[in-house]
């Protein structure tokens, strides 16, 4: 499912919504959790999971290529961790399905 | 401070004008339809953000990190994520 698809299906979840409307708050929602990130600040939505940031130390690396030294800089990187509820609701889906 | 679903609704309530039960029923719309689609097994791609993959993940043997004894691990589906090129470079501005 992509960005789009996500958009119709909520739209066509909730009444007297249009999906400009959706678009908006589909923006605004992974905005906000993206100037969270880029702030430091840590993001939990419950029952999906939660978002941190963490920083990366420089290191020397090589380029698989020609095998020369490069030092690759220090950079922050989001984690993604899996909330309790969805967790669970992944795995009881697979679980039925087995 | 963490972020949490509340200081997103309450964006959308000042930013966009909806009223707070509006901006509330549409947050939580997109927060459950996401989790139904990785619930199904299917990838999540949002443009801009990143990418939800759910994978399957095989019967495999751990050990309790404490006792040091052999433990089976079940088959089991877990969600990863990926960020993408633009909120990585977003924190790295």
């Amino acid at each position: 499912m992509t960005k789009s698809q996500l958009i119709e299906t909520v739209t066509s979840r909730i009444q007297n919504v249009s999906k400009k409307d959706v678009e908006l708050v589909v923006e605004t929602i992974f905005g906000c959790m993206t100037d969270a990130l880029a702030k430091d600040e840590r993001i939990e939505i419950r029952g999906l999971g939660s978002f941190v940031a963490k920083t990366r130390d420089a290191r020397e690396g090589r380029n698989p290529k020609t095998g020369e030294k490069v030092t690759v800089p220090r950079k922050r990187t989001p984690f993604f961790t899996v909330g309790k509820e969805l967790k669970e609701r992944v795995n009881v889906k697979r679980a039925a399905r087995a | 401070m963490a972020m949490t679903k509340a200081d997103i609704v309450e964006e959308v309530f000042k930013k966009l004008g909806f009223s707070k039960s509006q901006a509330s029923e549409i947050v939580e719309t997109v927060f459950e339809t996401m989790k139904e689609t990785l619930e199904r097994g299917e990838k999540l791609k949002i443009s801009g953000f990143g990418n939800f993959v759910p994978r399957d993940k095989k019967t495999r043997i751990g050990r309790n990190p404490k006792t040091g004894e052999a433990i089976e691990i079940s088959a089991r589906r877990v969600v990863t994520f990926k960020a993408s090129p633009v909120l990585k470079a977003r924190m790295n501005a």
